[in-house]
């Protein structure tokens, strides 16, 4: 079973969001870039899934510049056994989903797995981008994954319940809990990573169809009002009177 | 050339965040001097999707093929995809939901639309330009995005658009279909689990939500958080910490890597307010925190506070609503 995880390389979750001065672009100074946390899943069910085979491959997928290796590194030191670095920033869900598909196609892959979505664009569209461009089942998100051959019993989150889908591969399922307990590097594996390999392809496709215009920040709280705690069902007067939502 | 709205509906009803999906397309078609079409997913009654028209919505489209009451990606696409080639419809409007970026990331491709996900307002189409505000950062910021192309689809957040309720007025209701064979249904759910939901109040959608954190000490002092969300007929959540431990399920976890809502009314019981928190609830209109350490976090984040013990304050909230009646 050949697997592709796709990463993308976000802001650390701790991140106070802001931009440059004209709100283009994020501001990158002083934040630390991680694995995407929704990723993780992907990449650490990926190994466990290949561990339980006894056989087969979990490669690792980014589009992204040369900065975003660190984070590639990482995830060969979690278990994956090479990764591929597509050699582009990535411009919108479109662009990134045209190189997932080029990459998927190119290498024959059978499962394709990414997260939920990323916590810096949280677009959630890339993978059906992705099953689509290849003709092949999306299942999204995904919470539970089984292999059995070369069928997969995955649980799929709906709004107030879940989902028991059975696919064949070649499909695409993006990933969330509680599918598995994502792993973290250990030292053997942080020197083993050192010398898997690491291709670097250039950008194919057409180009991005969205494009920012312009970043903004959401209004800032008034303040809090307190209310003393032995008083506390004034709060609930306030709620009706004041704030009007009860 | 029209609107296209898609309509999700579960147990002969439209959904709530369908309804402010219809308004949204409503307006959108309003902007574009044209009419808004709707084309309903999952179980309806034709009454119910007649009523549509209250959000402005004139004509329904409805494909009675049983399969397609539970949700299946490929079948829905196709479905959606008829009806958009159908109607010409140069805007295709989602609710940010599950099923909405399921089936809107594969239509984007197959009609060649761009996609705008999670917006949270109506576009802008000033300088030929047409621009979605989004959330982005995980609730922490909003991009405004330009959408390329002739055809372009939305799905919009939800709670981010008061559904419009126009009495009297109807929508016309279609029969439809898309000729769905048997490979169209090959992704079929071979099961379908709902969940119990407290109060049957659907978290992602609710107007009103009690969450509790780690200072609620124990999945045994629960019934503190649900008496209180059953008074308010809220729906139940709580912060990760909480579902790491089993305390509460998976499903009621909101937060960064969570579930993301923005209800009228968020009330945290027990929650220090750690960022990745605070992102998936700061889209709340009223935020009310309660915590005995007066330097929590989350105050900064509050409109309304209680410095104090959430085993002597949540009963003292519970009886006041029950007061107010």
């Amino acid at each position: 079973m050949k697997f592709l995880v796709c990463i993308s390389n976000v802001p650390d979750t701790t991140t106070k969001i802001t931009f440059t001065p004209d709100n283009k672009e994020f501001n990158k100074a002083g934040v630390q870039f991680v694995i995407n946390p929704w990723d993780e899943y992907a990449l650490t069910r990926a190994i466990e899934l290949k561990e339980a085979a006894g056989s087969g491959t979990v490669t690792v997928l980014n589009v992204g510049e040369a900065d975003t290796e660190p984070n590639i590194r990482k995830a060969l030191a979690i278990g994956a056994d090479d990764a591929i670095r597509v050699n582009a920033a990535p411009q919108d869900a479109f662009f990134v989903a045209e190189q997932i598909a080029t990459v998927a196609k190119e290498g024959g892959y059978d499962v394709i797995l990414m997260g939920k979505e990323s916590i810096d664009y949280n677009g959630f569209q890339v993978h059906g981008m992705v099953g689509e461009m290849l003709g092949i089942p999306t299942v999204a998100p995904a919470m539970k994954l089984d292999m059995n051959g070369n069928t997969a019993t995955l649980e799929r989150e709906i709004e107030g319940g879940k989902e028991i889908v059975t696919v064949n591969t070649p499909f695409v399922a993006s990933c969330q809990q509680p599918m598995c307990e994502p792993r973290i590097p250990n030292m053997r594996g942080i020197m083993t990573a050192r010398t898997k390999p690491l291709k670097v392809v250039p950008a194919v496709g057409e180009p991005a169809r969205t494009t920012v215009a312009e970043f903004a920040l959401p209004p800032k709280k008034q303040g809090v009002k307190l209310i003393p705690a032995e008083n506390a069902g004034e709060l609930i007067k306030l709620l009706r009177n004041e704030a009007k939502v009860i | 050339m029209s609107v296209l709205v898609v309509v999700e509906c579960a147990d002969g009803e439209v959904k709530k965040s369908s309804l402010e999906v219809a308004t949204y397309g409503a307006e959108v078609a309003a902007m574009l001097g044209t009419t808004a079409t709707a084309i309903a997913v999952g179980e309806a009654t034709e009454a119910n999707l007649a009523k549509l028209g209250e959000q402005g919505i004139t004509k329904v489209l409805y494909d009675a093929e049983p399969r397609l009451k539970d949700f299946v990606n490929n079948a829905y696409t196709k479905l959606i995809a008829t009806a958009a080639e159908q109607e010409q419809a140069k805007v295709i409007i989602l609710a940010n939901s599950n099923i909405g970026a399921a089936v809107g990331s594969r239509l984007s491709v197959r009609l060649k639309a761009s996609l705008a996900t999670n917006a949270v307002e109506l576009p802008k189409t000033d300088n030929g330009q047409f621009v979605v505000r989004r959330g982005a950062f995980s609730g922490k910021a909003f991009s405004d995005v330009v959408l390329s192309g002739e055809r372009k689809i939305i799905a919009v957040k939800k709670n981010s658009t008061e559904a419009k309720h126009e009495a009297g007025k109807t929508a016309e209701v279609q029969s439809f279909t898309a000729q769905l064979t048997d490979a169209d249904f090959a992704d079929a759910p071979t099961q379908v689990v709902m969940q119990d939901q407290a109060g049957g109040i659907l978290l992602p959608e609710a107007d009103r939500v009690v969450s509790g954190g780690r200072g609620m000490k124990g999945p045994e002092n629960w019934h503190l958080i649900e008496d209180l969300a059953k008074a308010l007929h809220a729906a139940t959540a709580c912060s990760k910490p909480v579902s790491d431990v089993d305390w509460r399920p998976h499903h009621e976890h909101v937060g960064q890597t969570g579930i993301t809502v923005s209800p009228n009314l968020y009330i945290a019981c027990g929650i220090s307010g750690a960022i990745q928190h605070l992102a998936g609830v700061n889209s709340s209109k009223v935020i009310v925190v309660i915590n005995k350490d007066p330097e929590a976090p989350f105050f900064k984040a509050a409109d309304y506070g209680i410095v104090g013990d959430v085993f002597d304050v949540l009963p003292k909230l519970t009886a006041a609503v029950k007061e107010l009646g």
